[in-house]
C-alpha cells in the first residue's frame, strides 16, 4: 500500500492555546550532563520587521552525541536527565531564549562525523510548511569537515553558526527572507 | 554500517510552496534563497517521543473542561494515523486547537467580532493507540473572517499537530468539513495545486461513529511521510 503523506498548513496566529503547554525555556534539569549554553536570538521577516508569532521546536543529542531515540543504536550512554526536545516561543519583539547543552557530535551519513548541532522547525503565520535549519556553534573544530556544512554556499554558511557573545553564551537570528542575511533552511 | 533509510521526499504537488502569494503572509515570510537539499542523517531520523505519560484520559474532550457545556453542535472527530507505507503510527502526540462555535478563537490576538465562550477552550490532545487510531469529542467550529483579502473568511477547521516516529514526520495541518462554500473561495486551503490532496483534507459524515441524539460523528484520517524502502548505501 502506498499512500501520499497529508498536506502541511500553517499554524496560524492562534496556535498559542494549543501548543504552549509544551513550551520550554530550559530543556535541562540540574542533573543534565553537559556543558550549559544560552541560545537567543530574534525572528525576523524580510522587510526586517519581528516576527511575532513564530514558535520554534529543537531537537538535539545529549553530551556525548547520544538522541534519546530508538533509532540511535549507537554504543552510548543515555542520559536519563535529558530528552532533547524543547517548543520555545518568541516574545513580542519576536526575541526567544533558551538554555540547553552543548550537545555531542554525531554520525553523519557514509562515515561522517558531524559537527555538534541542533535541528530547529520554525512554525509560524505565512509559514504554510514549518521551516528546518540547524544551529552549529562558532569555533568548533568539527564545523570544518561537517558534511551539511560542506553543502552550503561558503557565503551562506554563517547564518547556521551561532555567535558566542560570551563563555556559554550564544547568539543565532532566524531571518526568514532577505538577500544577504537569510538564514540557510532545508529541503527536508 | 550501512546507513538507515531515510524518508520519502513530497509526491509532486501534494505539499505547499513557501511562497504562496494568495495567502499574503507568506510574501515576506517565504525563503527566497534557495533551499538546500538535505540527506537523512541520524538528527531526522530520529526525533522527540512525546507520549501518553504527558496526556490525560480526558484532555481529547474540549466539551469537559468547564463547568458548563460549550455553545454549539457537539461533534466526535476520529480517525488513523498511517504512514505512506499504509502502517499504523501507535503512541504519538496529537494535538488540536481552534475556534468556538462562533468562530472566534479564546486568543487575545483574536479581535474578531463574535462572543467567547466561557464554557469553551478550545484545545485538545491525545496520543494514537496501538493501531494509529485517535479521537476526540468538541463543537463543530464557526468560520470566522480574516484580512487577508476583501470579504475573506475562513472555512471552518480545525488546526492538529502531529510528532510521529522522527522530525521528518513532523506535521501540522488543518481539517476541514464536507459541504464548506468557502473552501473554493480559501487560499490556504487551496495551497497546494493537487486536487485529490485538498480533498483528503476534508472530513467525511460518519453515520457509524454519531451518537443518537448526542453528536455527529466525523471521520478524518492522517497520513504521515513513510521511510523509503531502499537504504540510500547499497
Amino acid at each position: 500500500m502506498s499512500l501520499y503523506a497529508t498536506t502541511s498548513h500553517t499554524v496560524g496566529p492562534y496556535y498559542h492555546i494549543g501548543l504552549t503547554w509544551l513550551n520550554r525555556e530550559d530543556l535541562t534539569v540540574a542533573a543534565t550532563l553537559g556543558e550549559r549554553v544560552a541560545i537567543s536570538g530574534q525572528v525576523v521577516d524580510g522587510n526586517g520587521d519581528v516576527v511575532n508569532d513564530a514558535m520554534l521546536e529543537v531537537w538535539q543529542a545529549n553530551a556525548a552525541g547520544k538522541y534519546d531515540h530508538p533509532e540511535d543504536e549507537q554504543d552510548k550512554a543515555l542520559d536519563p536527565n535529558f530528552e532533547g526536545f524543547g517548543r520555545v516561543p518568541v516574545d513580542a519583539q519576536g526575541r526567544f531564549r533558551f538554555t540547553t547543552i552543548k550537545p555531542g557530535s554525531v554520525p553523519g551519513l557514509q562515515g561522517t562525523t558531524q559537527a555538534p548541532h541542533l535541528v530547529v522547525l520554525v512554525f509560524a503565520r505565512g509559514l504554510v510548511k514549518h521551516l528546518l535549519t540547524r544551529i552549529y556553534f562558532d569555533g568548533e573544530a568539527l564545523n570544518g569537515d561537517d558534511p551539511l556544512l560542506a553543502c552550503v554556499p561558503a557565503q551562506r554558511r554563517g547564518t547556521l553558526i551561532a555567535r558566542q557573545d560570551a563563555a556559554g553564551v550564544y547568539q543565532w537570528d532566524v531571518v526568514l527572507q532577505g538577500t544577504d542575511r537569510e538564514t540557510v533552511f532545508f529541503d527536508y | 554500517m550501512n546507513d538507515k533509510p531515510g524518508y520519502r521526499r513530497p509526491h509532486a504537488g501534494t505539499q505547499p510552496d513557501y511562497l504562496h502569494p494568495a495567502y499574503q503572509s507568506t510574501n515576506l515570510r517565504s525563503p527566497s534563497q534557495p533551499l538546500v537539499f538535505l540527506p537523512h542523517s541520524l538528527s531526522e531520523i530520529t526525533g522527540p517521543t512525546i507520549g501518553a505519560e504527558r496526556v490525560s484520559e480526558t484532555d481529547n474532550d474540549l466539551t469537559a473542561q468547564h463547568e458548563g457545556e460549550p455553545q454549539g453542535e457537539r461533534i466526535i472527530i476520529h480517525g488513523r494515523v498511517l504512514d505512506e507505507n499504509g502502517l499504523p503510527v501507535p503512541g504519538i502526540l496529537v494535538e488540536i486547537w481552534q475556534a468556538n462555535a462562533a468562530g472566534r478563537y479564546n486568543h487575545e490576538r483574536d479581535l474578531h467580532d463574535a462572543p467567547l465562550d466561557p464554557n469553551f477552550t478550545g484545545t485538545g490532545r491525545t496520543v494514537t493507540d496501538a493501531e494509529g487510531w485517535y479521537q476526540f469529542q468538541t463543537i463543530k467550529p464557526g468560520a470566522y473572517p480574516w484580512g487577508n483579502h476583501h470579504n475573506a473568511w475562513r472555512p471552518a477547521h480545525i488546526h492538529f499537530s502531529l510528532f510521529g516516529p522522527s522530525v521528518l514526520t513532523r506535521l501540522v495541518t488543518q481539517m476541514y468539513f464536507p459541504g464548506d462554500p468557502l473552501l473554493e473561495y480559501d487560499p490556504i486551503y487551496n495551497c497546494v495545486p493537487d486536487t485529490s490532496a485538498k480533498q483528503r483534507l476534508i472530513a467525511s459524515f460518519d453515520l457509524e461513529k454519531t451518537i443518537p441524539s448526542y453528536a455527529l460523528g466525523y471521520r478524518w484520517d492522517i497520513v504521515l511521510r513513510g521511510r523509503d524502502a531502499t537504504p540510500m548505501e547499497k
